[in-house]
């Protein structure tokens, strides 16, 4: 099936798998904050949502729709164009890493053999790095362009907080890349599947812990929610914003949730595999769906992790912000690389 | 025509309108964000060319990283639109002709140089541009250039740290 010497087909499948994950992330994120409210309720001895629906689960629902029927304000001395742009682009640049996450191994379906994964490109973690260093930008427009002084002070908190908390990230990623050899994530995961092959999180504890700090700091959640201190900053970068624009940036945060938990997953948990199994031993179809399932369930443990600290830390200040990201993390990072380093020169005799 | 040809002119378009939009905006911070959209328009065409690494450092370095620091200055020092000095529509004219005649200088040139004769741009296929080869290339044939640029960037880190701190 050859049309204007493109691949039908292949756009098809395509098209279907990405509707499929970024409706499925957004589904998720939905009752991500059902689960948030309920978490905090357990954390905190009290019921928690449980008016709508049974067990309050048409509650992420009622607050949808509460969201939309707002009044939709937009201040007379913002910048129009910009103001609408914000949220769109950070929703944009939390939904993009979905690209490159392996959600499990391959379905065979209508004669063809489909990859459950958007696009396995030899690149696949500095893809990630790209799409993060995007997440800046709707936060900082959204924040410049409401012409408020406490938005445009959280907007450079958030920016600078973002950027710091990077460096270590990638510096915490290299170990990573050292042990694998590869920048595909699928290559990765498959490496921690082969028989024999251990988790990356047995041979980079630091690794993983350094990453799973910057992955809270890059997803804006407490102890690192500098950019929505209310006591400091009233509201922070979305003060100025109502109805569905401001249900657009703290979306945002749940998908970036998600996310990085599916990243850390693939980088440290072995992604799609479940342990003390060998998926080459079942039906394509079948390993398939147990994959996909051993995902989404290390993907919630981590999104409750999340939550937990969440409701246990308090907020950490400014300036210890900075000082735990420049003089903790990276160095940290960098001795983890050279000890990562060390080890793999010695097990190869050298 | 193929996919490949479609999504060149589409990124080529791309890059031009907004290259063009980046002059033309009168507000500075819209000027970045289309500059913004050139480097976009700009990683495609490295993707084309099968050159995937290029692709992504420019956007996680110039997209990602000068332009942050760009759209930070320009926010702080709170420019607008009125507050650009209005020039003559002679300078503009001039300026136009002039960044004109230099244009077609640099695309004779690049047309008549002998090493751009016969050649044509592998499309899609190629490897050089893969991280593996880059990597090898970078760390056996010019490692020394390379760490001395290393080096070199060492040095402008301390100095803008020296700067900083007086």
């Amino acid at each position: 099936m050859t049309l204007l010497a493109i691949d039908w087909g292949l756009l098809i499948e395509k098209l279907v798998l990405i509707a499929v994950v970024v409706f499925g992330s957004l589904g998720i994120a939905l009752y991500t904050t059902f689960a948030e409210r309920k978490v905090a309720a357990v954390l905190q001895d009290r019921p928690g949502p449980n008016r709508a629906g049974p067990f309050g689960l048409l509650q992420p629902f009622a607050d949808g729709l509460k969201l939309i029927m707002k009044e939709e304000i937009i201040p007379n001395t913002s910048n129009r164009v910009l103001f609408i742009l914000g949220p769109g682009l950070a929703m944009t640049a939390a939904l993009m890493t979905c690209a490159v996450i392996p959600w499990s191994s391959h379905v065979e379906m209508f004669g063809r053999k489909i990859e459950l994964q958007i696009a396995d490109i030899n690149i696949g973690i500095l893809y990630i790095f790209g799409v993060v260093s995007m997440g800046v930008y709707g936060i900082m427009i959204g924040g410049w362009a409401s012409n408020n002084k406490f938005s445009l002070m959280a907007a450079l908190r958030g920016a600078s907080q973002a950027i710091s908390y990077e460096l270590a990230m990638g510096l915490s990623l290299i170990a990573v890349l050292m042990l694998s050899g590869s920048l595909s994530l699928k290559t990765i995961v498959e490496e921690q599947m082969a028989q024999g092959g251990l988790w990356n999180i047995a041979y980079q504890p630091l690794g993983f812990l350094i990453f799973f700090v910057c992955a809270l700091a890059e997803c804006n959640r407490t102890p690192f929610d500098l950019p929505e201190a209310e006591n400091e900053l009233n509201f922070g970068y979305h003060q100025e914003y109502s109805s569905m624009k401001l249900g657009f940036y703290l979306f945002a945060e749940y998908v970036n949730m998600i996310m990085s938990s599916a990243v850390m997953a693939c980088l440290f948990f072995g992604g799609y595999d479940v342990p003390f199994l060998d998926e080459s031993t079942l039906a394509p179809n079948i390993a398939a769906i147990i994959g996909v399932a051993a995902l989404l369930t290390k993907i919630v443990i981590f999104i409750f992790v999340f939550m937990w600290i969440r409701w246990t830390i308090p907020r950490f200040r400014y300036d210890q912000l900075m000082n735990l990201g420049w003089k903790t993390m990276i160095p940290l990072a960098l001795v983890n690389m050279l000890i990562t380093g060390a080890a793999i020169l010695w097990k190869a005799g050298v | 025509m193929s996919t490949i040809q479609i999504l060149f002119f589409f990124l080529t378009a791309l890059a031009l309108f907004s290259a063009i939009m980046v002059l033309v905006s009168k507000n500075p911070v819209h000027s970045v964000l289309w500059l913004i959209v050139v480097f976009f328009a700009i990683s495609g065409h490295y993707v084309l060319l099968n050159a995937q690494f290029l692709a992504i450092v420019n956007l996680i370095v110039y997209a990602g990283a000068i332009m942050v620091l760009f759209l930070f200055v320009i926010m702080l020092m709170n420019l607008n639109s009125e507050a650009e000095p209005r020039k003559h529509i002679w300078m503009k004219m001039a300026g136009v002709i002039s960044g004109g005649c230099f244009l077609m200088v640099l695309v004779s040139l690049v047309r008549q140089a002998t090493d751009m004769q016969q050649r044509t741009a592998l499309m899609g296929s190629g490897n050089v541009g893969l991280i593996k080869n880059l990597g090898k290339a970078l760390f056996s044939d010019y490692v020394v250039p390379f760490e001395i640029s290393s080096v070199l960037f060492l040095s402008a880190m301390v100095g803008a740290i020296v700067i900083g701190k007086k």
